[in-house]
This record gives structure tokens, sequence and C-alpha cells, in this order.
């Protein structure tokens, strides 16, 4: 690539992606643009990044919304919130130790790689919060899609579209969010287990129970004096509510102790951020959503370090990178009708190796047309989400 | 009036062939016919939840497996024939008005449960099992399913799917698009696609995402996996009243700013107090100018202490009076006139449009304000309920069916509260849905460049404008494929 650009504007965002379509060279998306590797490497002449555009242009914590820019650093609107007493509600990870990279997220990156943390599996993930989006299309367009209010259906929703997308259908510059209050209080119920499996039926049962636990994971390394595989069952909510739920919950489970607050928070930090995956340096990280009654099973696929979030379907895999191991995973998943993502990899097995489950025949052959749709010359991330697309 | 566009007369003239050719896909069966086609047994079609629009289609299909939805399709899409496919018949916004020359594909014999799996908190339904159904076939274990509109009895969770129903427990639970994990897709084509799956969040492009809400544009839906939920240890609501709407709204403001967010939180205004007393007999306070509906959830002992928090919250904004409900009966009480408000609307005004704007909450007041004086200056009655968190409002516009000129007053004072909502910084519809009601409104709250963008992803699914046309899109501006021709008027 011959260098980045990183227009202060939206209008320079537009004006870099015309004179592309005029020079027919296609661009890689960038937020921050963390080099590492995101699914398949991209073939682009340029760089263009929306690490320009900055700051949040309203926010009306009564009204639980807040716009930003696309390039605002994630840490700038975490802190924003946090002074009004609210957050983000799909806990996105910060992913900086894991890749390695000095540089956090930025809005449009988390939206559109649609990365939640554990708090998806009860209050929805990071699309299920996106109010609405500006974007620049691939004719150098500036559209919206949604708006900034909490209930809205006018006409096709291009936000959930484009959240998830991974730059290949459009650049959004600047996101509307849902936020919600932050809890007064968090604590965690931890349950010693056998196995896996036992763990994610302790997840299954917390879930299941009336008490609203807001996060749910296995951890097969143990926590802290608790060795072997420790099911974590979270509580959020007021000061009363929390005692009283996570009371109720650890009298279900014999052996279970209690995490709680700054302890609690620093846990699913943790978790939110896959360190008690312990991926080595080298190795591949691989991501599967499946059911959660599949998740011990996926999660023995390879033999190798494994963490089991959202009850146990969110399913995070670290081994060696080889094709090999790819394979593995690969069937595994077919066998388990889950998706997979090779999330983490040197460029050369991400080249040689879909990173992504296929699309159904008919399926792709509408994405052609969408893509053609919203970005007529083939401009953005040509080649990220599979090879030829 | 809304104008719709001319039958195709080469569909017209094929009728009998077209009608002949459905029955070989659909044949009569032990339900009934498969097919319908006689004038008098299409009545029941003509028209949906916008009753003041109705048009008989050509035919009307009930299919029972989605290869038969799959085949009526490919025929369809072959023969050039337009398709409206049909839930229960609730919109409100004329989703499922037919067409003259169109098939209308209803769901409604798709009615069973496939699966439920409690470890795993979800459910396989067909698209034509009713919303309510669902929680039925789950409540013994305690789950729930969580979106909640209020014609629940009746609408179907296909139909749920394609508006993207919300209701008022949503504030807490999210919406339809919030509460799904896959679709069983039937193009236009007749491919059976499965998007998403029984897990969330699928890789790939959000194609559950993009299809909810579509209102029937891009393709039917013959089984959805939903998100059940287990429910709360149990469930309280009390009512504060008010004199005036502003400082309700204000109240509003202060709970969620409070960081409590109830399980729904529901505004009435005072023709609607008084329209749901008369009907319910709730015992709400007829003195009031505008009323809450405030839920919680949890353990007794939490309920009281959420409770306690929101009165306290409530007794700062001078209230007329409260009532926390002291068991789960007084709490039905409550609900019932809110769950019975466009029927008590009804005993009033035996017709009214429900309109379904979304305004940011601090315009409340102010959007209130131009309601009423819209209201004396079109001189038609409106009562005004509204999902407060979220900021939904539901203008219920009273008019005379039977005079003509009453019934164009009230569709302009609609588009006039509608373009209120989008120049406050809302939206032309929170839940019910664009369909033939505010097709063209859009251009409010679009620019033609952001329509052409979205009517490009339409043909990117359904390249002849077969499916439902004439909803959504202003039918100026649809591509050429769409071949939508109108009389002059
Ligand atoms: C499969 C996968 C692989 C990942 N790999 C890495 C990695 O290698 N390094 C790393 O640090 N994090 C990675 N992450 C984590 C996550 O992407 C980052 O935390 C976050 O996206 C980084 O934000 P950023 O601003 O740096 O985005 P970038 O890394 O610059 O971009 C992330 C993706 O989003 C797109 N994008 C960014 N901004 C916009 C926008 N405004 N509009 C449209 N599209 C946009 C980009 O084209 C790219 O595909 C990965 C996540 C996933 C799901
Ligand atoms: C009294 C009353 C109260 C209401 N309250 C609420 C409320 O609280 N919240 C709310 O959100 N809505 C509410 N509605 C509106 C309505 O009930 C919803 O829009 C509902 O989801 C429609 O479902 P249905 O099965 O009746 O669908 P229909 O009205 O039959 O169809 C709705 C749309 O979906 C399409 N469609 C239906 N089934 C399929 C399918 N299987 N595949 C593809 N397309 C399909 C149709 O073509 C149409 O465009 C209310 C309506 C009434 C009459």
């Amino acid at each position: 690539m011959s260098g980045s650009l990183a227009p202060a504007d939206e209008a320079g965002i537009a004006a870099a992606v015309l004179a592309a379509a005029a020079a027919g060279e296609p661009l890689a998306i960038e937020g921050n643009g963390s080099k590492a590797g995101l699914l398949r490497p991209v073939q682009a002449a340029r760089g263009l990044s929306t690490r320009g555009l900055t700051g949040i242009t309203l926010y009306k914590p009564a009204e639980l919304v807040l716009s930003a820019r696309a390039g605002t650093p994630i840490p700038q609107i975490e802190a924003a919130l946090a002074e009004h007493g609210q957050h983000l509600i799909a806990e996105p990870p910060d992913t900086r130790a894991v890749f390695g990279s000095d540089l956090p997220a930025t809005l449009g990156g988390i939206v559109a790689t649609n990365l939640s943390g554990p708090r998806r599996i009860a209050w929805g993930s990071m699309r299920d919060h996106v109010l609405g989006v500006r974007f620049v299309n691939g004719q150098g367009e500036v559209l919206r899609s949604g708006g900034r209010v909490l209930k809205n259906v006018t006409g096709l929703d291009l936000c959930k579209l484009l959240a998830g997308s991974h730059g290949t259908l459009g650049i959004m510059t600047e996101i509307t969010l849902k936020v919600l209050p932050a809890p007064e209080a968090s604590a965690t119920v931890a349950v010693p287990v056998a196995d896996l499996a036992e763990g994610v039926r302790v997840l299954s049962a917390g879930l299941g129970s009336p008490f609203g636990v807001s996060g749910a994971a296995v951890l097969p390394e143990g926590y802290e004096a608790l060795r072997g595989p420790v099911a974590l069952l979270r509580i959020e909510d007021f000061i009363p509510s929390v005692a009283y739920r996570c009371g109720r919950l650890a009298a279900e489970f014999p052996g279970a102790i209690l995490i709680e607050e700054a302890a609690s928070r620093a846990l699913w930090r943790a978790i939110r951020d896959l360190g008690p995956l312990g991926a080595a340096p080298g190795e591949a990280i691989w991501r599967l959503s499946a059911r959660p009654s599949a998740g011990a099973g996926l999660a023995a696929c390879l033999g190798g370090r494994a963490l089991l979030d959202w009850g146990g379907g969110l399913v995070w895999l670290a081994a060696e990178a080889s094709e090999a191991n790819h394979r593995r995973v690969m069937a595994a998943a077919e066998a388990a009708s889950a998706s997979f993502t090779l999330f983490r990899a040197p460029d050369a097995l991400r080249a040689a190796v879909p990173v992504i489950n296929a699309e159904a025949a008919p399926l792709a052959a509408i994405a052609a047309r969408i893509k053609a749709a919203l970005d007529p010359g083939l401009l953005f991330n040509p080649g990220r989400m599979r090879a030829g697309g | 009036m809304i104008r719709q566009p001319d039958p195709k007369p080469e569909v017209l003239a094929r009728a009998p062939e077209i009608v002949a050719a459905l029955r070989a896909i659909v044949p009569d069966g032990p339900l009934g016919h498969g097919v319908i086609s006689d004038a008098r047994r299409l009545k029941p079609y003509e028209t949906d939840g916008l009753a003041a629009y109705r048009q008989p289609p050509l035919a009307v299909v009930l299919p029972t497996t989605t290869e038969q939805v799959a085949a009526l399709l490919a025929y369809c899409n072959r023969m050039g024939v337009r398709v409206v496919p049909r839930g229960a018949g609730t919109s409100l916004s004329g989703g499922a008005l037919p067409l003259a020359d169109a098939v209308v594909i209803g769901m409604m014999r798709m009615n069973q449960i496939l699966e439920i799996d409690y470890a795993d908190r979800f459910a396989v339904v067909q698209a034509g099992v009713t919303n309510i159904g669902i929680t039925k076939a789950v409540e013994a274990a305690g789950f729930f399913y969580a979106p909640d509109p209020s014609s629940q009895l009746a609408c179907m969770i296909g139909g749920n799917v394609m508006m993207n129903s919300g209701g008022a427990h949503c504030l807490k639970y999210g919406v339809t698009a919030n509460n799904l994990l896959g679709l069983t897709f039937v193009s236009i084509e007749g491919e059976v696609i499965k998007i998403g799956g029984d897990h969330p969040d699928a890789a790939g492009l959000d194609w559950l995402g993009l299809i909810t809400g579509s209102e029937g544009q891009l393709g039917l839906v013959t089984e959805v996996t939903v998100r059940i939920l287990r429910g709360p240890e149990g469930a309280r609501a009390m009512l504060a009243a008010f004199d005036g709407n502003e400082v309700a709204g204000q109240a509003v403001d202060a709970i969620i700013g409070s960081g409590i967010i109830p399980v729904a939180l529901e505004f009435m205004d005072r023709p609607a107090i008084h329209a749901c007393e008369a009907f319910a007999h709730a015992g709400y306070p007829l003195d009031a100018e505008a009323m809450l509906i405030i839920e919680v959830e949890g353990s007794v002992a939490e309920q009281d202490d959420m409770l306690a928090r929101i009165r306290d919250i409530c007794a700062q904004f001078n209230p007329i009076s409260m009532k926390v409900a002291e068991s789960a009966e007084q709490s039905a009480a409550i609900w019932k006139g809110r769950k019975g408000a466009f029927g008590a609307v009804g005993r009033i005004s035996p017709d009214y449009l429900c309109m379904d704007g979304t305004i940011p909450t601090s315009q409340l007041p102010f959007t209130l304000r131009r309601i009423g004086e819209m209201s004396a200056d079109y001189g038609l009655q409106v009562a005004n309920i509204f999902h407060a968190g979220d900021g939904n409002l539901h203008p219920l516009i009273m008019f005379d069916a039977n005079d003509a000129d009453s019934f164009v007053r009230a569709e302009k004072f609609g588009a006039d509260i509608l373009r209120l909502c989008v120049e406050v910084g809302g939206c032309l519809t929170g839940e019910h849905g664009v369909g033939v009601e505010k097709r063209d409104l859009m251009g409010v709250q679009f620019t033609a460049r952001e329509l052409d963008q979205q009517r490009a992803l339409k043909t990117a699914f359904d390249p002849q404008w077969l499916l439902n046309p004439s909803k959504v899109f202003p039918l100026d501006g649809l591509p050429a494929s769409a071949s939508m021709p109108m009389a002059a008027e």
C-alpha cells in the first residue's frame, strides 16, 4: 500500500472515495488501523482512515442516546458516559493486548466488526444498539440510515447491514448508539465444576433462573484459589438486588463462592478482553458462536486452550496457527452448525483459508448485488470477508 | 387517499390459468381450500388493520409447508405475478393490503411450534404462530418471548419479524430484532435459505438484521428461531398522575436519569385516560392531564425497593395522585386500561387512525402542545398514548368514516404529526412500519439518494419488484425494472 489517508472530516472521506473511484483504486478502510490482521488481508492501493473524524456530537443521558464521529476512540466514549453513570451496553472488548497494538479501537471499528463482550448474552450485541449511522458509499455520497431515537422502523435497516460488514459496504462517519445507566453494583457467583460440559450446564441453570444473569462464562483453568474449571454467573443491578440475587444463585450450587465488586468487575473485564484464554503470542485465535450446549464439545476440538462466554455459546480457542488446526475448527463448526471466525493468525494463514463460514449460494448472489448497489466500483476492502469478495 | 399502481393487464388476463397453477402447488387439504379465488371468500383478505383501504387480490393461497412457499414464489417470479405476504393482517400501516393483480400468500396455516430448547433458550416456530402462542408454549417452564405488541393475541411471528414489532415491555427487553436468532427465508426465486441459526451473531453480513423490519419487501419468512427468556420472579405496576404533560415528561426524564430502567413506562394524556377508564374501569385518575404507568420486576422486596425509589422521584413533580399496585390483580387492573386502549378509543369513535412516530423524549411537551393545536385546527379529537421511555408516540385520531371530508382531514392531520416527529429529531414510524400509510412521507425523512440506496437493496433481492410492491417506497423514483405504471389522476 502506498500510504494511508486520514481526512479530518466527512467531506474529506467522501472526496477520497471519489478520487479512488476515479482512479479505479481500491481502498483499505481503517479506523485506528490495527495492522495485526483482520479477517483476510486486503489488496488495496491505499488506506483510508476515519481516525481524523473524532468527537462526541450529541449526548443526551436522559434520552439514552449518544452520537460520535466514527474515529472517536472507544475509551473516550466510555469516559464521557461514565461521567453520567452510563455505559456501552454491549461491553465491547479492548483487544489491544490480544493484538499487541497500542492504539485503542475506534467506534467505527467496533461497530464495523460487531464485537460485543459478555453482556451480549443478556442485553444484546453492538449492532443491537446502533440507532443511526451516517456513511459514505462507494460513489462518495453521504447517506444516513436510522436516526437518533430509540425506536425506529422507517425503511430498510442499513445500520444493521453496515454493522458487522467489516468496512466492505460503506464507510461509517458518525454513529448513534443507545446507551444505558451503568449498574450500581456487580458481583459474581463462581461455581467449581468437574468439566466444561458441567460448567455449561451451570450457566444454563443460571441463565434459566429468574435472576437476570448478565454474564455467564466458564474458565477452564480456574480462578485464583479455585483450581480446575469454574463456571461464573454475574449479576449487575442496584446494591440490594445484587446481594439478594447472588445469594439465591449461590444457594443453588454447592461449593459456590462470591466474587464481589472490584474483583468481579476486573474479572469480567479480563474475560471481555480474552485474558483468561492465555493465547501465546504466536498462536492463532478462533471465535465460534454456537448453541450453548455445543460449547463444551467445540472447546475440545483442538485440545488446546479455550474460554467459554455467552452461556457457553461463544467459544474462544487458542492453538498453533496451522492450516490443519483451522480445518479441524471448520469441521467442528460445521458439525455443530456453528459460526466460526479465524480471529487472529499470521497473514499467510488468513490468506490461505476461509476465515469465516461460506455463504449459501443464493445469498452469495444477493450479497454480490448488494455490494454492487453500495460500492459499484468494488473499492472498499476487497477480499476482506471472503476470497474474491 | 393513497394511490395504488395499475394492475398488470397481462396478469389479470391470465387469472384462471394462474389460479389453476397455484392450486396445483397448494391443493385443497384437510384444513380446507389451498387457494381462494371467489369474490365472497376473498373478502376477509381485502384489508388489514388499516381498514380505510380495501382491495381484493387476484387470489389467496394458504400454504402449509416451506416447500410450497418456495414453489409459489418461483412460479410467481417466473410469471411476473405480484405477491403480498400476509400474517394475521393486523398491520396498522396497510402492510398487508392486497393489489388487484397480486397473489396473497397467507401464512396462518403454518402455525406449528417445531422445537423448544430451554437449556439453550430458543424456540423454532413457523411464521404463522401467534406472538402470544410462543409465550403460551413456554410459560409453564417459566419462560416467555419478550416483545409483546398489544395485538399479540392475533398477530403472527412472521408479521412481527417483517414489522420489527415492539410492545410495552420493549424498553427493557428490546424489540423483535433484538430477540431473533435465525430465520428460514424464501427468496422470490424460490430458494430456501437459512439465515442466522440457533445462536447469535453469525459471522458474515447481518442478513437477519436487514430482513427484520423489511415489511415483506425482500422475501417470505416461513420459520423463525426466537430467543426465549426466563421470566422474573414477579412484576408490579404503579400509576402516577400529573396536572400537565410537561411535568409528566420531566418525571420520565428523572426516572431514567436516576439509573432506573423500568420494564415498562407508558404515558397517557387526558383524552386517553378518559377513554380507557370508561372502557376498563381501571380506577384511572379522571382529574389528571397526564398519567404514567410504570412497571418494575423482581422479588417482592425488590419491587418494593424500586417502586419506593420511583415514588420518591415522581413526588418531586407535584403528582395529583399515585397508586402502587399491592397485588398482581391490581397490576392487571392498571394494565387493563392501557392494553385495551385502542378498543376504548374505538368505543368513543368507531373510526380512528393510530399514528406511530417516535420523538426524542425531551421534545414531548412541545410535540404534545403542537398536536393539541393541530387537533383544534383540523376539528378532530386526538388521544395520545405513548411508550414514554423510548419516545414512541401513538396519537389516535378520531374521525367519522361516513364523512369523507373527516377522513381526508384525519389523514392530513396524521401526516402533519409525522412531519412534526421528523422535525423535532424523530422518525415516521417506531413500530408499525411504513406500509402504504406512510409511503408518500418517506421523502420527509430521507433524501432521494437515501431512498434510491434502499430501493437498490430491495432490487438486489427482488429484481422485478414483485414482493409487496407499492409499499414502503414512494412510487415515483422506482427503478425501471419495477414496472409500476399508474393511471393519471
Ligand atoms: C475477525 C476479527 C479480527 C480482528 N483483528 C484485529 C487485529 O488484527 N488487530 C486489532 O487490533 N484488532 C482486531 N480485531 C478487533 C477489533 O477489530 C478492534 O478492536 C477494533 O475494530 C479496532 O478498531 P480500529 O478503529 O482500530 O479498527 P480497524 O482495525 O482499523 O478496523 C476494523 C475493521 O472495521 C472496518 N472499519 C473501521 N472503521 C470503519 C468505519 N468507520 N466504517 C466502516 N468500516 C470501518 C475496517 O475496514 C476493518 O475491517 C479483530 C476483530 C475481529 C472481529
Ligand atoms: C389493536 C392493535 C394493536 C397493535 N399493537 C401493536 C404494538 O403494540 N406494537 C407493534 O409493534 N405493533 C402493533 N400493532 C401492529 C401489528 O399488530 C404488527 O405490525 C404485527 O407485527 C403484524 O403482524 P401480522 O401477523 O398481523 O402481520 P400482517 O399485518 O399480516 O403483515 C405485516 C407485514 O408483514 C408482511 N408479512 C407478514 N407475514 C410475513 C411472512 N411470513 N413473510 C414475509 N412477510 C410477511 C406483510 O406483507 C406485511 O407487510 C397493533 C395492531 C393492532 C390492530
